[in-house]
């Protein structure tokens, strides 16, 4: 069987730099951080008391207070990111066409804050005092259940769950979808919204959280010897994928192709990867093989870079053994430095920044590397972006869980 | 101090999204006002927290209607 081209038509973001794709992307390429104290709750006892948030979301622009109170924040903040995609890709949904539609939304935490809103309830007023609303609101396929609804579009409705790497893995599993013929388009990506006193005091206590409370918008630094782990990030990123044949004909703005996806596992530890990088490498090597790419003509790599220790090394000398000596010449950037980690969210929203990256021709920096780790020795697009003309970019994503991916996009 | 009628509605405006003229006193919450079977069980909870009342199962069943919902709280609420 031959596989069906697929390519990227819509673009939508909700991220700590802005409501939208554009204005993220704007933020991205100025090197602003997106970091900040957190307020909504008392961090008074918590270790770190900052992450990426979302800043001036209201909901009631989008949707009415009826359904939005039907809604976790992560699953608001991916239909809103899921609407302004569609929109951009100019898609018309109709009743010929709305069955070879599907989506493939999802999130690495899910409903972490109405989990954590109902069993306060719970607790102080009972079990009557639960909201009907509690499951159907917080379930993490709820997200693709909730754009389904709202379009109308009754193709394929699934939601892979695998930290974070969810945002990869459900863009690349929904262009194999289309790839394979069981839809035409397909919504796909990851929204996150885990900066609750739950989320913050898990991630603390596995030791994963910077605690640089002192220099919030310092304290992502990839590569850099002083990072002391990631900063958390809220928001949602999503992108419409479709059969290549069909964007051409209704004359759609493609973006790029996605034409390669790759997975590995490390089958190694819960949250740890190991030191030499050699499941990520499998994932990239996967991507590379599945698009029929050499090394050679990968332009940009998004790393996954998340700011901590081991994960950092780990990644570069992973990117070192797929791409050897020309590792050193390929631009490398962590824009994880400015968003914060989306977990969940972060492989959607990083994708699309590789897809912006391919179509606008810049690549966005790495902000925050003042001084490189030693072992961390590659081109990581220190804090300024670059004009870079290019054809081929690479997102990696890697999970507790030691799950891994990496995606492909290229210029059509 | 506000009637227990205007309570009610008040109540239903805020957990159903409408307009105040749609909640007439013989509109079916789930015909006329749009509601699904958890949006009655929601309102009937934001019900009990108002008026400080317990209303079991199978009497919140019955509470399909504005009125019935009035009628139910009017006759057992304290004030």
């Amino acid at each position: 069987m031959t596989k069906r081209r697929v390519v990227v038509t819509g673009l939508g973001m909700v991220t700590p730099l802005g409501l939208n794709a554009d204005s993220t992307w704007s933020a991205l390429l100025d090197g602003r951080s997106g970091a900040g104290p957190i307020e909504h709750f008392d961090t008074s006892a918590f270790a770190t008391k900052f992450a990426c948030l979302v800043k001036d979301f209201d909901v009631s622009q989008y949707m009415s207070a009826k359904d939005a109170k039907k809604m976790d924040v992560f699953i608001q903040y991916g239909v809103v990111a899921g609407m302004e995609a569609v929109a951009d890709a100019g898609l018309e949904i109709t009743d010929h066409n709305r069955h070879r539609i599907g989506v493939m939304v999802s999130s690495g935490i899910g409903g972490i804050l109405g989990i954590e809103e109902n069993h306060t309830k719970l607790l102080n007023s009972g079990p009557r005092r639960v909201s009907p609303f509690f499951i159907p609101a917080s379930i993490t396929n709820m997200l693709s259940g909730q754009l389904s609804m709202h379009y109308g579009i009754t193709g394929p409705s699934l939601a892979i769950v695998t930290a974070c790497t969810t945002g990869v893995h459900n863009i690349g599993q929904a262009a194999r979808m289309i790839a394979y013929g069981d839809a035409d388009v397909m919504l796909a990506g990851g929204a996150e919204k885990a900066s609750t006193e739950l989320g913050i005091g898990g991630f603390n206590a596995a030791r994963a959280l910077s605690t640089r409370n002192d220099d919030p918008q310092a304290a992502s630094r990839p590569f850099d010897a002083d990072r002391d782990g990631f900063v958390l990030g809220d928001g949602a990123g999503v992108v419409v994928l479709e059969e290549y044949e069909q964007a051409k004909k209704r004359g759609a703005r493609i973006y790029a192709e996605l034409t390669g996806f790759g997975m590995s596992s490390d089958a190694y530890h819960m949250t740890l990867p190991p030191a030499d990088g050699r499941g990520a490498a499998a994932s990239m090597n996967n991507a590379l093989h599945d698009a029929g790419i050499n090394p050679q003509q990968v332009g940009y790599i998004n790393a996954h870079g998340t700011s901590t220790g081991a994960g950092d090394i780990a990644e570069t000398q992973a990117i070192k053994s797929v791409f050897n000596e020309a590792a050193y010449q390929i631009p490398v950037s962590s824009t994880k430095s400015m968003t914060g980690h989306l977990l969940g969210a972060a492989g959607a929203v990083e994708a699309i920044f590789s897809i912006q990256s391919l179509y606008y021709q810049k690549v966005p920096p790495t902000i925050n590397l003042d001084n490189p780790d030693a072992d961390c020795d590659l081109d990581y697009v220190p804090h300024t972006a670059r004009d870079l003309a290019f054809d081929v970019s690479l997102c990696n994503s890697f999970g507790f869980g030691g799950t891994n991916g990496s995606l492909l996009f290229s210029r059509v | 101090m506000s009637t227990i009628e205007e309570r009610v509605k008040k109540i239903i405006v805020e957990q159903l999204g409408v307009k105040e003229e749609e909640v007439k006193l013989e509109a079916s919450f789930e015909n006329d006002l749009g509601a699904d079977s958890l949006d009655t069980v929601e309102l009937v909870m934001a019900l009990e927290e108002e008026f400080e009342t317990e209303i079991p199962d199978e009497e919140a069943e019955k509470i399909r209607t504005v009125q019935a919902a009035i009628d139910y709280v009017s006759a057992h609420s304290e004030d």
